[in-house]
């Protein structure tokens, strides 16, 4: 929205800071400080325990805090409360810190917490297991959290203060009673930014303000730890459908943020003095094929061995981002660049000339040349080429593939279906993760191996959950490598996924933003603007 | 002519309905899932089964539909399934952007067409004549995103005259409001320009060889009456038909200006429904479109009597 202001309000000012001016030490304290964002996709759903979509999580960390939450080195800070383990490991004693206040006025109680924490737990799959192992969660007085579990769950913790795909926001009890099924209507959080629910258009244009009453941690800003110290009084998101809109919108300094840039498009703001394209986080983002194990011929372990063996990451990635500056090269199931990353089995993954072996399992398999049904979406271009690539170089090991070309929303809808692949279902289809929300056994949804229960392609899998059973059991953080590995290893070698390789966003901001937050969640605190 | 009103408006019920039944039938006969909207990526088959239930998408097609039928007889529109929005609340925000751009696209196409049209038919074959013939191959052929990209390269970017997207609403100023909508209206007009000032000349063309063009010409009219009173009114109706489901049109389906300058109208608003399988805001756009098309039609019918005389209803 272009906004002039009026020679009217420019007089007033004008007046006003001259009249100040003795005082003042210059008129910028009337100054208000707006960025403009432009997202990678308009706000809608407003429920962050409803949706795992992560412009509804993004949305959530503005205006929600969290008991505790993650830095850059995966461990888990305090944030809202600090935390005591007793020496069982079964009970766990979250204090609130002094000052919280939500944005209504009301300070925030350990018993909002925990209606709040009761809600999620009813949604979120890490939330599910501890609820499945939790003997009593309650508020013990205003400030004091007690959470006792049945049995020791040593990942509670990375669990509790993960920022994807449904972090545990704390929002009023009144609001958090809301059932888990049904969206609440009440936005009211505690965290540094305030809705602001008038002018919000749903999918156009969300506008927050700094919360005033907001007290920040002492501690730096660290990802999602840290002190949210808030420089600007106003944040809007802007929806833009057409990326090249948004690039001309931030060279004529109309918006000063583009969350998301199409690599591509990046040569067009190179040469632009006034606008600065960079990385925003390191892991950025893993693309993966997911099979279908219900049907021929991924039923076959075998099978999904060759189709394994049959790719290599590179010809996709330079295919998909072009730019090697933005994108590589991956074997690790739980995300490059992450604690338990693992390059085990994936020698032909990233070096290629596994293409005989592929033939050779195929033999083996008795592979009839029934057709794989490849589902590719063509109106996302963040998945459009990988499946074309992927098609020709299963065609190449002998896989006979059919391509499907069809919209995103065909494409989610289809991929729950577990009809035959002749019957209106699926033999594979190639998706993206956030490499945070990959990045841990217990949450990655690849690896969850319950048949009809488990993600799209309903793997049933025992090994795999005992495996992640030893997961929760490892004690210390070598023992969760070591075992990590044996799911890298094993996750391969039963098809669960093959990964594709890893990317990283761009973003684009105006050289007037400066002190942005690296951190795999844009986050608007930290950042200052200049005038 | 009263009766006719009354009887062009009455035939719309009938055409709403069958177009209400054909749009439900088509969107829940269409691949697509709004509870893997909001799900997300994340979600596993049992969380898609339980927001679908509670959305009412596992109820029965036949049951869906009265619920709605229901709805639409009392006036409501429904609540958008993805954002929880009243749909009513989400046209009314969307359509005022939409009707002033149409608007000024059409005021600025006509201003310039028709003159043009009957400066071509005018100076038949001459330089004139092949410039706006020139003007309205390259205007019809060129597409409307290549021509605002141009325009925003040119005039925003370099010039810097005006913003490259948003909207103002008029009420903010008639500057303010001509600076968003001035760029996405000239683009627009390109194609409709290219239109109305074709038609202007075929028909001015062919009027300009009638008898009673040469006998006013012989009884010494002066030559501006000749062309705007006698020869334009009477190529009137055609060009009148053209500009008039242009409107329709502009109103229908500006979706690549709106996206091209980020203006939130209705072309907008109806394509991400689709995208999402929004399916009350869906419905609800059709319907509106639809209706907006019929009326349009009947007030182009009704102006023809006041262009021809002969026209009685």
């Amino acid at each position: 929205m272009f906004n002039r202001p009026s020679l009217a309000f420019k007089t007033a000012t004008f007046v006003t800071a001259a009249l100040l001016g003795t005082t003042m030490l210059s008129g910028a304290a009337f100054a208000q400080s707006t960025v403009k964002a432009v997202m990678h996709s308009g706000l809608r759903v407003l429920d962050p325990v409803i949706t795992t979509a992560h412009i509804t999580r993004n949305h959530a960390y503005m205006i929600y805090d969290v008991l505790i939450a993650q830095d850059s080195a995966f461990q888990p800070q305090p944030q809202m409360a600090d935390w005591t383990v007793s020496d069982d490991m079964l009970t766990y004693t979250f204090t609130l810190r002094d000052g919280l206040t939500f944005h209504d006025g009301a300070p925030v109680t350990a018993a909002d917490a925990v209606a709040s924490l009761n809600r999620w737990g009813q949604k979120d799959a890490g939330g599910q297991v501890i609820m499945d192992r939790t003997a009593s969660l309650m508020a013990t007085d205003d400030t004091t959290i007690t959470w006792t579990l049945t049995e020791p769950f040593v990942p509670m913790l990375d669990v509790l203060s993960k920022q994807s795909a449904l972090p545990p926001f704390i929002m009023p009890a009144r609001i958090a009673e809301t059932s888990a099924d049904e969206a609440i209507t009440e936005y009211v959080g505690s965290g540094p930014f305030r809705f602001v629910e008038a002018e919000f258009q749903p999918g156009l244009m969300v506008v927050y303000e700094k919360f005033d009453d907001y007290v920040p941690r002492d501690e730096p800003a660290d990802w999602m730890a840290g002190g949210k110290v808030v420089n600007v009084d106003r944040v809007e998101w802007v929806n833009m459908p057409d990326i090249q809109t948004a690039v001309n919108a931030l060279s004529g300094g109309e918006v000063d943020y583009v969350e998301a840039m199409q690599v591509d498009l990046i040569p067009l703001l190179e040469g632009d003095p006034n606008v600065v394209v960079e990385t925003r986080e390191p892991t950025g983002m893993q693309t993966m094929t997911r099979m279908n194990f219900l049907h021929p011929p991924f039923d076959n372990q075998q099978v999904r061995q060759a189709a394994l063996k049959a790719i290599t990451q590179e010809p996709v990635l330079a295919a998909m981002v072009g730019n090697p500056e933005y994108y590589s090269v991956c074997g690790a199931i739980l995300g490059c660049g992450t604690p338990l990353a693992s390059d085990a089995q994936t020698e032909t993954l990233t070096q290629g000339g596994g293409a005989d072996e592929a033939r050779a399992l195929l033999e083996e398999a008795g592979y009839d040349g029934t057709p794989v049904v490849l589902m590719a979406p063509t109106d996302m271009v963040a998945l459009a080429t990988q499946p074309v690539v992927v098609s020709q170089m299963l065609r190449e090991a002998g896989f006979e593939v059919e391509l499907q070309p069809m919209d995103w929303q065909t494409l989610v809808t289809r991929r729950a279906s577990q009809a035959a692949p002749a019957e209106g279902g699926w033999n594979i289809f190639i998706t993206n993760w956030m490499v945070p929300e990959i990045s841990n056994p217990i949450s990655n949804p690849m690896l969850n191996g319950r048949g009809s229960d488990a993600w799209f392609g309903w793997p049933e899998d025992e090994t795999i959950e005992a495996l992640k059973e030893d997961f929760i059991d490892a004690e210390t953080p070598e023992a969760q490598v070591e075992v990590a590995q044996q799911i890298q290893t094993h996750a391969l070698d039963n098809g669960l996924l093959i990964p594709l390789g890893q990317y990283t966003l761009p973003q684009a901001r105006r050289a007037t933003i400066t002190d942005m937050i690296q951190s795999p969640v844009p986050v608007f605190w930290g950042m200052q603007k200049a005038e | 002519m009263l009766g006719y009103i009354l009887r062009r408006i009455l035939a719309v019920i009938p055409v709403m309905l069958l177009v209400a039944v054909f749009v439900f039938l088509l969107l829940r006969l269409t691949p697509g899932d709004p509870a893997a909207i909001i799900a997300g990526d994340m979600a596993t088959p049992a969380q898609l089964e339980r927001i679908r239930e509670a959305m009412g998408l596992n109820q029965p097609l036949h049951i869906q539909f009265v619920t709605w039928v229901g709805q639409l007889l009392r006036g409501d529109l429904g609540v958008s399934l993805i954002s929880n929005t009243p749909v009513a609340t989400m046209v009314a925000d969307r359509i005022g952007p939409t009707f002033s751009i149409a608007i000024l696209t059409i005021l600025m196409s006509v201003a310039m067409a028709v003159p043009m049209g009957v400066l071509a038919a005018w100076k038949h074959r001459s330089a004139a004549d092949y410039a706006v013939m020139t003007f309205s191959v390259l205007g019809f052929s060129v597409p409307v995103f290549v021509i605002g990209y141009i325009f925003i390269l040119i005039f925003s970017l370099q010039l810097g005259w005006f913003p490259v997207q948003g909207y103002t609403p008029i009420g903010s100023g008639v500057g303010a409001f001509l600076s968003n909508a001035f760029l996405p209206a000239l683009t627009l007009s390109t194609i409709y320009i290219a239109l109305i000032a074709r038609m202007t000349r075929a028909n001015m063309l062919e009027v300009l060889g009638e008898d009673y063009i040469r006998t006013a010409r012989a009884k010494g009219a002066p030559e501006r009456t000749v062309l705007f009173r006698h020869a334009l009114k009477n190529a009137a109706v055609p060009i009148l038909t053209v500009i008039g489901s242009g409107f329709a049109l502009l109103i229908g389906g500006v979706v690549v200006t709106e996206t091209v300058f980020n203006i939130p109208g209705i072309g907008r608003l109806t394509v991400d429904a689709i995208l999402a399988r929004d399916y009350p805001v869906i419905q609800a756009m059709i319907l509106l479109t639809s209706f907006l098309y019929v009326l349009v039609n009947l007030l182009i019918d009704l102006s023809y009597s006041f262009f021809d005389p002969r026209i009685r209803y």
